[in-house]
Formats: structure tokens, C-alpha cells, sequence
């Protein structure tokens, strides 16, 4: 009783037949007849996988951003945000998504919540943390020149966190571009579909579905990873490089 | 409060918008701690005015001076500035009236030096223009070049960043400056630039000032007032830096002040505060037997005469050699060696003589006249003569 | 929510046992009187847990094996790259963005894309888990290095340390708790990854999820889920051990 492994005959996998996957359609081992793989299905599961990532990220920002900004500026509840960090982290997220499945019921939304909860945790931590660490001298300025705890928290702590801030960024977005892979557990195709179902895309799908996770997945890092470049300041850039 | 941001005008009358800082039974208990960092604090600080706060450390100088702009909340009492109680004002706004400048800086590494500068402006709504035109100003106020505006923090010395923390806190022409050891953090040769620009400026904008420090040479030097405090923000002597050297009040005063107080006192004085010897001169083709008597003269001390041109210049010293010659020469003898100005202060003149390796020196005025001769034999006397202290007093608190 | 709703449509024909049973969870009572272990249901189920907790020992030594080979092979290596990177300063940058790309690859993939390389097996699972691992860990070694206060080297090399005595003997120690505290995140991070290293054939407790008799039956799920959990927590706190010992000068209380 070891799981996939066991239920499927040994395959023989390989890159050439993967791309042969991608980019031009086949016989399915099992529909008889029904053609799966080439560029339109892959394009359309990266499509849902895209939107169900980019919908989660931004729900988990929603939520942590704020909570994290607020208890970083205050200095309160250290515990118990580093704590979410650190639960997040130890949660499985495939025995998460079939727990789900089964308890809850299948569905975009279910989906969804579950990819953004993901999420929180390594924002939220991130955040906190980004604020805490401003340099205390600059926060004592801004107060001394009259700012608003408002105006100190969105004119000085924000900008001065954004490298932590979006480091928690990414770090939710691997988290979630990757438990997405695994969606279609909970009824939502996205490119794990390839990977989920052997037997119906074959060895070449799975390692097409692989590729593809990959590749999107890299693309996210390199996105938010120029998004950080922009947002972060050129003083900053520059003090960190002197530091 | 008046915050104008009119230009300064740089008479040594205090400045239009300087207020008076007042403490009556100020006094602040940390949560959780059983004794008042502060406790019952009454100081009157006169507008215009450096008022010192110094002492060792934890003693409650950076506790009392942040109950002014409310970073810190006083527990009990009341703090006014310019007869207006802090604790009605909004403390945001309150904050814009007063610059507030800390020892690490904390200047905002993601903004620009010029944006730094513009943070209270900003805050204040200024129209651009106006903004630009006064960060020109502060820079030029402050002698940092204007093509350091648009760099970061992090391109900057130590010494540049707290010229634009200065400048900062000075940005809308605040009436009251808090100042935190604002120099704590930077090398000595530096510290002691930026002291003296700070004094220059000063001289200028003639603002109310609360500086903290817990070195007492920058209090004597900085200070118009000092406060010696001790624990609990308790003040020991509150008087004026020659004051405190000459009498201080209690034994802790003593010992803070320090047992080199006779030498530190040096460094109040100038030159023109001392009576001089008075200088033996002589002309060239004057007959050297007049200036033999004139070195009889009871008030003469130096066994030499200062050789000087038509318009009382030192030249040099008069040898024996050149005596014996029937009228002075041309030339002396001997070499001028350092020249002294009535205005430098007395312990650079005493380390200029000892450097020299010379007992005495020709002092000119500002034409570059003579105007005596001091020597280290009146320094010492100075400092020994307990009599003196009254005629002392009087040279050094006159205004810097 | 258009978005939303236009998705809800993709759901996998074959998936919709699934969801019968997700709907079946909110109309408990119709299925009242069957044993528990038969209700899919049933979030947990204490009989089946008691007599079938055997069979999840397999699963959970391979999965300790796999993360215990996996740190300590991703320490290693992540180690060696940050000596390097604190020696050599250029490699830097692109020993960041290296380590940086094999962590974002989604670990799923990562154990896939080496079948063809390394076939399916225990190996396999072992050299994506230890990609998985170098960015965390080299992240955290080169910080710790970098923390090492200037003042501290000074003095050190005034009392005449070579460089390398200076980073064995001053700025490695110095910076153990950095380095452990990357440690204890990399190796958490690891245990609950390491559930999906069924995909690689690799074993571990993902088998126990995986399969179609696990998926449709909560209990099973749980389980697997909560010792997942629980070994992270263990080699967390043999970690924290471990630093504490190493560290006695971080645990003087000023009184
Ligand atoms: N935020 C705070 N909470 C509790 N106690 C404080 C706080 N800030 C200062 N104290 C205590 O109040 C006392 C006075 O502190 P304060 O910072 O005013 O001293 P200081 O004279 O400025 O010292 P230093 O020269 O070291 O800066 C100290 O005993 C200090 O421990
Ligand atoms: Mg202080």
C-alpha cells in the first residue's frame, strides 16, 4: 500500500516527449480517441492556475498587510506573529488541500480561501518583522517632526519594509503558485491536472505538467522579484549596499 | 506660538519667533518602574537662550527634554513654551513648532537629502516653490553644497548627515530646537567643526535651544545656561558656564565638573579678558638709548624690545647685540615667534606658547597693532589668584 | 466574483465523488447508523485510528529519513556556498538568484522534472528537498557571517588571528544562531514538503493521503496530517536543542 507509485505500471519518462506534450496534441491512453495536451489545454489550465493564484495572493495581502502593519507599528503581538509564520510553515499543504476536498466540498472559492490562508502566514510574519526592523532613530524623527502615527507608519515604516514585506510576498507566492498545482484535488484544473492524472496524459503529461508548474512558477518569482526592484527606494538600495 | 518662517534676522537680539521653555513640577513615572525618571522638575529656560542639560548617564536629560514635544507624557506638572501650556496642543502639531534633532540622526534613508530637509514643510502643505526655496536656503544656512540635495543619506559622512538633521529640524524656522546630544556619535575633530558652526549659526537664528549632552567640556562650551542634573532629573546648579566653573554649588557639581575646572575655565576666556604686559616697542633709526629706558620702565616685564613699523606691526625681537648699536636696525635680531590675537581664546593661546617653547608672545589687535604681550607667567598667575575670580566673571559672561 | 463563478465550472468530472462526499459532511444524519470508519464523513474516527495506526510507521520513518538526509546535505552544500560567498563577493548575486530560482520551483515539479534524470525513487525525492533547502539556509549563513560586528574582527586580528583562524574561531561561532535559526525554518519547511515526495516515488506520508481509499476518507487524512506536523515540531525543538548548546553565551541573563 504505497500509493501512486504502486497503482501505476513503471513509465519511461522523457523531455522530448514532455514537449511533444506541450505544444502538440495526442491520443489519450484511456478516453479512447479523445485528444489531450498541446498549447490550447496547457494554456487554458495555466490560465485558471494564474487566476487562482494572483486571486489568493491578493486576498492574503489584504489581510496580512494590514494586520502586520498595524501590530509591527504598535511593537505588540511579536508571538504571536512570528508563531503564524512558524505554523504556517509545518501545515502540509497536500494533506490541507485533501482535508479540504473531503470535508468542505470542491469548488473555485474553497480553492481560493485555502491558497490565500496559505499566503497569510508568510506575509503577515514578513511584514511585521519589516516593520519592527526600521531603524528606531527614523520612526523617533518622523514623531518629533509631527507626523501622524498614520503619516509615520505610510511615509516611513512602509517604504523602509518593502524589501521584507515582499520577501514575504514571494515566499507566499511560491507557497501558493505551488498548492495550486495540486487544485485539482479540490475540482479546479490547473496544470497539475497533467501530473494528478497519469493514466489519462501519460508519462509526457506529467512531465509537460511539471515544466509548465515550473516555468510559471518562475515567471511569478521574477515578476514580483522586478515588482520589489521598483518599489524599493534608491536610498534604501543604496544603504543597504553600503551596509 | 508664532511659527513664522520669515528669514532670521541676525541681529544678537533673540529671534522674533523664539519662545521661553518653562518647567513647573515636571515629573514623569515610567510604567512599571517604582521611581520617576523625572520628579518634580522646575526650570526656566529664557528664549534665545542654549539652555544645557547635562549629567551622567540615565539621570533623566533625554526624559525631560522629550516631555516638550510630547514624544514622552509627563506624569504630573506642566511645561510651557512662550506662557502656552504643550498639553493643549494637538501633539502632531505641536511637534511641526519644534525641531528636534537626535544623536543617531535618523534621517529617512529612502528620501532625498533636500526631501529630508522638506519633511516638516510637507507636512505643513507648502506650496512646492516655496519649499524648494527654503531648502535652498537651509542648505546654503548649514554650508552643505546644494548638489548634496539630491543624494540619499547613505552617500553622506556622519558629519554632513547631522548638518541635515540640523537643517531639518530648522526647516520651518521653529521658535524652540530639542537637540539630543546631537553631536554624541561623531569623531572629536569633527564634533568640535560642527560645535562651532552650530555656535555660528546660532549666533544667527538666536533660537531657544534644550541641548542634552553628558559631556561637560560641550556643555561649557555650547551652553548659554547649564543644568547639572543628577537622578530623577534633580538639578543640582542651574547657572551660567563660568558660574559653574568658578563656584560650583555642591560637591557632585564639583566633581562632575572636574578637577581641571582652573583649565577649562581657559576656554570661556579670551585673549583681550586678561591684563597684558605692556610691550617695550621700538623703531627702526629710533636711538637705542631711548629704548633702554623705556625697558627700565617699572612696568615693563620683558627684558626685549618688539621691534614694529610705522603702523605698530611686530617685526621681531630686539637683541642685545642689536642694542648696542648707536640707532635700532632694520632688522632684529631674533625671530617674532607665535603672535596672539586679543580675540583668541585663552587656552589656544597658552598651547600656541607652550608649543612654541616661548614664555611670552606679542598680542595684536584686529589691525594687527600691538596691543601688549601675554605670557605663561600670567596665565599661571591668573589661574592661581583666587582674587581674581570677581574680574573673571565679569570678562566671561559677556556674550560670545 | 464573475471570475470566481466562471472556474466553478472546470471542476473535474471525475472529482465529483468528491464533492458528493464534501455535501454529504453538512447531512450527517442520513448516514447515522453506519460504523464511523465508513462515514467519509466523519472528520475523525478513533476506532480506525487505534487499529490502523500501524501502518503509518513505514510512511513516517521515510519521510524523518528523507528530511534528516535532505537538511543535512542542504546545510553542506548551503554552507560551503556561503563561506565562499563571504570570501568571494562578486558570487554573491548569482549565487542568491541560483538558490533563489531552485526554491521557487514548485517542490512538486522539481520532483518530477528529475525523473528522467534520476528515475523514481528515494534519491530523487532526496536531491529536490536538498535543492529545496540551499536558499534558506545560504541566506541565512551569509547574514550571519555579514552580522559579525566589525569592532569584534578588529580585535581579533589585532591579537594576531589569521583570516582563517578569524572565521573559525570568531565569526562561524558568531554566527550560529543565524545559521541555526535557518536551520529550523529549512527543516520545517522540509518535513511538510517532504509529504509530496510520493510523487517521486520517494515513500513518505503522502502515500498515506494519496491513493483513492485515502482521499475520499478524512481520518486517514488527518492522521498523516498531524504527525507531519508534530515531526516538524520535534526536529524544531532538537534544533533549538542544539543551538542553546552551542550558544551558552546567549543564555547569561543580565540580573
Ligand atoms: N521608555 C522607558 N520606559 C521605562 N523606563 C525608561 C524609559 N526611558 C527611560 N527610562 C528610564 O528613565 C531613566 C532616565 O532615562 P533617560 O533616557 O531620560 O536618561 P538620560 O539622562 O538621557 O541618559 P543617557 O545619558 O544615558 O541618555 C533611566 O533610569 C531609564 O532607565
Ligand atoms: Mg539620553
Amino acid at each position: 500500500m504505497s500509493g501512486l507509485a504502486s497503482l501505476l505500471p513503471p513509465a519511461a519518462y522523457s523531455f522530448g516527449g514532455a514537449f511533444e506534450f506541450i505544444f502538440s496534441e495526442q491520443a489519450s491512453n484511456v478516453t479512447g480517441g479523445k485528444k489531450v495536451g498541446g498549447i490550447e489545454q496547457v494554456l487554458e489550465l495555466a490560465a485558471t492556475q494564474v487566476q487562482v493564484s494572483i486571486l489568493a495572493l491578493l486576498l492574503a495581502l489584504l489581510i496580512a498587510l494590514p494586520i502586520g502593519l498595524y501590530f509591527g507599528h504598535r511593537g505588540v503581538g511579536e508571538l504571536l506573529a512570528v508563531g503564524i509564520g512558524n505554523a504556517g510553515r509545518a501545515v502540509p499543504e497536500l494533506a490541507l488541500i485533501a482535508l479540504v476536498a473531503v470535508v468542505i466540498g470542491v469548488g473555485t472559492l474553497t480553492l481560493v480561501l485555502v491558497l490565500a490562508a496559505l499566503g497569510i502566514a508568510p506575509i503577515l510574519t514578513n511584514t511585521f518583522v519589516g516593520i519592527r526592523q526600521v531603524d528606531r532613530a527614523s520612526v523617533d524623527a518622523a514623531r518629533g517632526a509631527g507626523m501622524t502615527e498614520f503619516q509615520i507608519l505610510r511615509k516611513v515604516e512602509l517604504p523602509l519594509a518593502v524589501p521584507s514585506i515582499m520577501q514575504g510576498v514571494r515566499g507566499a507566492s511560491v507557497n501558493i503558485v505551488a498548492t495550486a498545482t495540486i487544485a485539482p484535488l479540490v475540482g479546479v484544473l490547473t496544470l497539475g491536472e497533467f501530473i494528478l492524472n497519469e493514466n489519462v496524459y501519460g508519462s509526457d503529461g506529467v512531465l509537460a505538467g511539471a515544466i509548465c508548474t515550473a516555468v510559471l512558477a518562475l515567471i511569478f518569482e521574477f515578476g514580483l522579484a522586478a515588482l520589489q526592484r521598483r518599489l524599493t527606494s534608491k536610498g534604501l538600495k543604496l544603504q543597504q549596499a553600503s551596509a | 506660538m508664532p511659527t513664522g518662517d520669515a528669514a532670521p534676522d541676525s541681529q544678537s537680539q533673540p529671534h522674533a519667533g523664539a519662545s521661553s521653555v518653562s518647567y513647573e513640577n515636571v515629573t514623569k513615572r515610567y510604567e512599571g518602574s517604582a521611581e520617576p525618571a523625572v520628579d518634580k522638575l522646575t526650570l526656566e529656560v529664557a528664549a534665545g537662550e542654549i539652555c544645557i542639560l547635562v549629567g551622567p548617564s540615565g539621570c533623566g536629560k533625554t526624559t525631560a527634554m522629550r516631555m516638550v514635544n510630547r514624544t514622552v507624557e509627563m506624569t504630573s506638572g506642566e511645561i510651557r513654551i512662550g506662557g502656552h501650556s504643550v498639553r493643549d496642543r494637538d501633539p502632531a502639531k505641536l511637534r511641526r513648532e519644534i525641531g528636534y534633532v537626535i544623536q543617531q540622526v535618523g534621517l529617512f534613508p529612502h528620501r532625498t537629502i533636500a526631501q529630508n530637509i522638506a519633511t516638516v514643510p510637507t507636512l505643513l502643505g507648502w506650496p512646492r516653490e516655496r519649499i524648494r526655496a527654503r531648502t535652498a536656503e537651509l542648505l546654503e544656512l548649514i554650508r552643505l553644497d546644494p548638489e548634496l540635495a539630491d543624494r540619499f543619506p547613505a552617500q553622506l559622512s556622519g558629519g554632513q548627515q547631522q548638518r541635515v538633521g540640523v537643517a531639518r529640524a530648522l526647516a520651518v524656522d521653529p521658535p524652540v530646537m530639542l537637540m539630543d546630544e546631537p553631536f554624541g556619535a561623531i569623531d572629536p575633530i569633527n564634533r568640535e567643526r560642527l560645535q562651532n558652526e552650530f555656535l555660528r549659526l546660532q549666533a544667527e537664528i538666536r533660537k531657544t535651544i534644550l541641548f542634552v549632552t553628558h559631556d561637560i567640556d560641550e556643555a561649557i562650551k555650547m551652553g548659554d545656561r547649564i543644568a547639572v542634573m543628577r537622578e530623577q532629573g534633580r538639578v543640582e546648579q542651574f547657572a551660567t558656564p563660568a558660574e559653574l566653573l568658578m563656584e560650583p554649588a555642591t560637591e557632585f557639581v564639583e566633581d562632575f565638573v572636574g578637577a581641571d575646572r582652573a583649565l577649562k575655565r581657559l576656554a570661556l576666556m579670551r585673549v583681550r579678558d586678561i591684563s597684558l604686559w605692556v610691550a617695550p616697542l621700538a623703531t627702526a633709526g629710533e636711538p637705542t638709548a631711548a629704548v633702554r629706558a623705556k625697558l627700565d620702565s617699572p612696568e615693563v616685564e620683558v627684558r626685549y624690545p618688539l621691534l614694529v613699523d610705522a603702523a605698530r606691526r611686530p617685526l621681531g625681537w630686539l637683541s642685545e647685540r642689536d642694542l648696542r648699536a648707536e640707532t635700532v636696525p632694520e632688522r632684529a635680531d631674533s625671530p617674532l615667534g607665535p603672535v596672539l590675537e586679543l580675540d583668541d581664546v585663552m587656552r589656544d593661546a597658552l598651547a600656541d606658547l607652550l608649543q612654541a617653547g616661548v614664555q611670552y608672545a606679542a598680542v595684536v589687535d584686529g589691525a594687527g597693532a600691538v596691543a601688549g604681550i601675554l605670557s605663561v607667567e600670567i596665565i599661571s598667575e591668573f589661574l592661581a589668584s583666587p582674587g581674581a575670580k570677581q574680574d573673571e566673571l565679569e570678562a566671561v559672561e559677556r556674550p560670545k | 466574483m464573475s471570475a470566481l463563478g466562471g472556474l466553478s465550472g472546470l471542476v473535474h468530472p471525475s472529482l465529483a465523488a468528491i464533492g458528493e462526499v464534501g455535501e454529504g459532511f453538512f447531512k450527517e444524519r442520513t448516514e447515522g447508523n453506519l460504523p464511523c470508519q465508513a462515514r467519509t464523513s466523519h472528520l475523525f474516527c478513533w476506532d480506525w485510528a487505534t487499529e490502523h495506526i500501524d501502518r503509518y510507521g513505514t510512511p513516517t520513518l521515510q519521510q524523518a529519513e528523507l528530511v534528516v538526509i535532505s537538511v543535512i546535505a542542504g546545510f553542506v552544500i548551503a554552507f560551503a556556498l556561503g563561506l565562499l560567498a563571504h570570501r568571494v563577493r562578486w558570487l554573491r548575486p548569482p549565487l542568491l538568484a541560483g538558490t533563489g530560482i531552485l526554491f521557487a520551483i514548485p517542490s512538486i515539479a522539481l520532483f518530477l522534472l528529475l525523473l528522467p534524470i534520476t528515475g523514481r525513487g528515494r534519491e530523487t525525492a532526496i536531491i529536490a528537498l536538498t535543492a529545496y533547502t540551499l536558499q534558506i539556509i545560504y541566506r541565512n549563513v551569509v547574514l550571519g557571517l555579514d552580522n559579525v560586528p566589525g569592532p569584534v574582527k578588529d580585535a581579533a586580528r589585532g591579537m594576531g588571528l589569521t583570516s582563517r583562524q578569524i572565521l573559525w574561531k570568531v565569526e562561524v561561532p558568531m554566527a550560529v544562531p543565524e545559521i541555526i535559526a535557518g536551520l529550523r525554518v529549512a527543516t520545517v519547511s522540509t518535513v511538510a514538503i517532504a509529504t509530496l515526495a510520493v510523487f517521486a516515488g520517494g515513500g513518505g506520508l503522502g502515500t498515506q493521503i494519496l491513493g483513492e481509499a485515502n482521499l475520499t476518507f478524512p481520518t486517514a487524512i488527518v492522521i498523516a496530517m498531524v504527525i507531519v506536523i508534530a515531526m516538524g515540531l520535534f526536529f524544531d525543538l532538537i534544533l533549538l536543542t542544539i543551538q542553546r548548546l552551542l550558544t551558552p553565551w546567549r543564555r547569561v541573563r543580565v540580573v
